[in-house]
């Protein structure tokens, strides 16, 4: 049976444990994958997202309800990720592990299609991967989960015109990390 | 119009923040170079958009620390929420035995004054 969010939100607001249990359970793997695409590695995603639910469960009489509940854990888990990489003021580029199962939740497409796609989104995990965190975190919270401007500076404590800067440098080394220069695969068979 | 002077903003034209004026417009319609780099942002945009629809499967464990932690930090502030109550509790009673006593004082001192022209 599918779950009401809102309703659980508004008896968690009320004080239910049970209904806040329930809202981690239906939006943990959401939230999991946004501090994974954030932190880099697993170990810091799963601090993250900790530290985000935490957040989340003693703020929750704050929530206005005026945004998804979903849309409101992002800004925290943005925001606790932030937090996290500054506190550890990592200077060097965190590897995305490739052990990870990745669902695909998307509708079945021809098979072509879908390998092409397939091989696009490896090339862009590797290219995301490349990119410093600063400029990936906002590239992520503005293309992938498609927050506000506005939300991504003041969740990354930065100006808005800042944010829009890192997310235009951000799209210019994709852009040019996917298709400006040639793939391995290309310069191997150049040779 | 030069293809440099596009470039900039040419994301923005991808994701439909940004609409060209006329003579951007007519550049890009002529120009292979620029047309070919709408194409790509367009081609990246759609493909960071798709991973919204991926989720990544955590290692075991997860969803059940997240769980203890908040049953922790929820004892926690129930602990002291009471130890809050208690001290509210403490202090009423100090503040009623204070204004209990200072009462007393007051009738007593009222009677004493009652009682001194008698005495005289």
């Amino acid at each position: 049976m599918p779950v009401d969010v809102a309703d659980l939100v508004a008896a968690a607001r009320d004080g239910d444990r049970r209904a806040f249990d329930e809202l981690v359970r239906a939006t943990y793997l959401d939230t999991y994958t946004l501090a994974y695409r954030l932190t880099g590695n697993e170990e810091d995603a799963r601090d993250v997202v900790q530290d985000a639910y935490l957040r989340a469960f003693k703020g929750l009489k704050r929530f206005r309800g005026d945004a998804q509940f979903s849309t409101w854990m992002y800004r925290i888990t943005a925001n606790c990720a932030t937090t996290f990489l500054g506190r550890r003021q990592r200077n060097r580029h965190e590897e995305l592990s490739e052990d990870l199962t990745a669902r695909d939740e998307r509708p079945a497409v021809s098979p072509e299609a879908q390998a092409e796609a397939s091989a696009l989104r490896d090339r862009l995990q590797v290219a995301l991967r490349a990119l410093p965190p600063k400029l990936r975190a906002v590239v992520i919270l503005r293309d992938v989960y498609d927050l506000p401007h506005e939300a991504i500076a003041a969740e990354l404590g930065i100006s808005e015109s800042a944010a829009k800067v890192r997310l235009h440098r951000a799209r210019k080394k994709l852009r040019d990390d996917l298709f400006a220069r040639p793939s391995e695969e290309e310069r191997a068979r150049a040779v | 119009m030069r293809c440099e002077q596009l470039a900039g903003s040419l994301a923005d034209v991808a994701d439909g923040a940004v609409l060209l004026d006329g003579p951007s417009r007519a550049h890009v319609e002529c120009c292979l170079r620029c047309q070919a780099e709408l194409a790509q942002y367009r081609k990246l945009l759609r493909a960071l958009r798709a991973l919204r629809n991926e989720v990544l499967v955590p290692a075991p464990g997860l969803l059940s620390e997240i769980l203890v932690h908040i049953e922790q930090a929820g004892e926690r502030r129930a602990i002291r929420s009471m130890l809050t109550g208690r001290r509210v509790a403490y202090l009423g009673g100090i503040a009623a035995a204070t204004a209990a006593g200072a009462a007393g004082a007051i009738v007593l001192a009222s009677r004493s004054r009652r009682r001194m022209p008698l005495a005289g």
